[in-house]
């Protein structure tokens, strides 16, 4: 009965700078915080990952002919997916009450997953 | 359809409404399946639309609009044994628990769901409107109704939103989610005018859903805030417009219109939501309204009271066309300057509002500026599409 979501944790050049303007103590905590966001969650998390910067993106495109291959991510933006994690929960409103307790960046996107 | 009388379309609408969402709950129990029980609902009702104005209201409408969903049901879902067993074992009479209905709205008003499919799901699955009359109440087209509704309906089942009662924890929230749908549906049908006195009487719409809420909740003192402040607005109004369809302002209302029993009942009401000490936006807009309805004449008005109920309204909700309320209700405790003076520094946000430049035009007449007094009523009448308003503004601005 369980819904598969994956969630698309997003950055903003402001989390980005902010994270930037901490103190090395200061960040720490903030990574500590999204390391016990994990913990606490462990038994419906099925996997995922951070993502590295989107200036190490490379996009293929594939409806103009031949195959083009560009450098950087597909949309070129101020907000950056930068992570991501697939979850297992009963439904929407479960998924809803994990996230809102989300301590990293400040947009989180939940996408069903397609069974 | 057109031959039948007015009458009769309320008594459809009123019966119709009465037992299409409990259809709709005991559908949901049985398919499981949001988007199929919606169907079968919606079309139960069409049948009975088209049938009862001809054939009379049968005895059992509940009975009858269950035989043409199950029927129904067992066409469509042919293919899926699963739901046409459990259709088949259906028997009438069902009695779903008064949880069901429950569910069903917190399903149909879900954060995750836009709030015009908010509307238009409340409207079509426990209201039980066609997609024809919730285009013709919104002046919307009907294509744009049944998009809405469409896509809601995939949402409902892609993204995995529940059919429950929330949990604790988070019952404030979505029950401020539900409370805003009925209020946006109260304002809309509030703020139509004769125009749309043909469509479909939203803000009895609204009426309903806040009681059965109510019903269902009884200890929720904001749903008992908002049934009161629909109830007291429609127990006056009888004295908002003219013979004309013209608006008659609060001031110049004929009070022996006014419905003084239901505006007793509404006072109750509020009074017992507010022992629970727990009060609200609704609640404290209600106390507002009550302090209007209940005084015997305009000069009764008690506008110390009502300018304490605005500051805990903006200690709870702070927002500008609060505030500009607040400054009317100082007019008349300390006179126009000191109300002006107030509504000055909502300039900037309220700029775009009409009733913020027909409010200074007010005072501005008061202060013995006239130009300046019918310049703010113009651009107050290029704001406003409403027609009973532009036509009061047109009045002012060409005799005063």
């Amino acid at each position: 009965m369980d819904v598969k979501y994956v969630l698309l944790f997003v950055d903003t050049e402001q989390f980005a700078n902010d994270l930037q303007a901490m103190g090395p103590v200061e960040r720490e905590r903030a990574y500590e915080r999204v390391g016990e966001w994990f913990a606490d969650h462990a038994g419906q998390l099925r996997g995922g990952s951070k993502l590295r910067s989107p200036e190490a993106a490379t996009t293929v495109r594939l409806d103009r002919g031949e195959p083009v291959v560009t450098d950087g991510p597909f949309v070129e933006g101020k907000e950056v997916v930068s992570g991501y994690a697939e979850i297992e929960v009963a439904d929407l409103d479960e998924a809803l009450r994990m996230v809102k307790t989300w301590p990293g960046c400040p947009v989180v996107e939940i996408r069903p997953v397609e069974s | 359809m057109s031959s039948v009388p007015a009458a009769s379309h309320a008594e459809l609408a009123r019966v119709v409404r009465q037992h299409a969402g409990q259809l709709a709950a005991s559908l949901m129990h049985v398919t499981g399946d949001f988007a199929t029980a919606e169907d079968l609902v919606q079309d139960a009702v069409l049948a009975a639309l088209q049938h009862w104005p001809v054939e009379g209201i049968p005895h059992r409408p509940d009975a009858w609009l269950f035989t043409v969903a199950r029927r129904r049901g067992l066409d469509v879902l042919r293919r899926e044994d699963n739901y046409r067993a459990k259709l088949a074992q259906l028997q009438w009479p069902v009695q779903p628990d008064p949880d069901e209905r429950l569910r069903l709205i917190f399903a149909c008003c879900h954060p995750a769901l836009p709030r015009q499919a908010q509307i238009a799901l409340t409207l079509r699955v426990v209201c039980g409107l066609t997609t024809a009359q919730i285009a013709r109440a919104f002046l919307v087209p009907e294509t744009t109704v049944a998009q809405r509704i469409t896509r809601a309906k995939r949402k409902i089942t892609d993204a995995g939103i529940p059919y429950r009662i929330p949990a604790d924890d988070e019952l404030g929230a979505r029950l401020t989610e539900v409370l805003g749908v009925i209020y946006l549906l109260f304002n809309e049908g509030y703020l139509s005018t004769a125009e749309r006195a043909q469509s479909r009487d939203l803000v009895d719409d609204a009426r309903w859903l806040a009681s059965l809420l109510h019903q269902l909740m009884p200890t929720e003192p904001e749903v008992a805030g908002l049934l009161a402040l629909i109830r007291l607005h429609r127990a006056r109004a009888a004295a908002r417009f003219d013979l004309d369809g013209g608006l008659v302002l609060l001031q110049q209302q004929d009070r022996s219109l006014w419905d003084r029993d239901a505006i007793a009942e509404a006072g109750r009401l509020l009074a017992r939501a507010a022992k629970q000490q727990r009060p609200g936006p609704y609640q404290l807009q209600a106390a507002i309204v009550a302090c209007h309805a209940e005084a015997e004449r305009w000069q009764d008005t008690d506008w110390e009271q009502i300018v304490l109920l605005y500051d805990m309204l903006l200690h709870l909700a702070p927002s500008p066309v609060t505030r500009m309320h607040r400054a009317i209700a100082v007019r008349h405790l300390s006179g126009p300057q000191a109300a002006m003076t107030e509504l000055d520094t909502l300039a900037g946000a309220l700029d775009g509002y009409h009733l913020y430049h027909a409010t200074r035009a007010e005072l501005l007449r008061e202060l013995g500026h006239p130009e300046q007094a019918r310049a703010a009523d113009r651009i107050a009448l290029e704001l406003t599409a409403n027609p009973a308003e532009q036509a009061i503004l047109q009045q002012r601005i060409t005799w005063s």
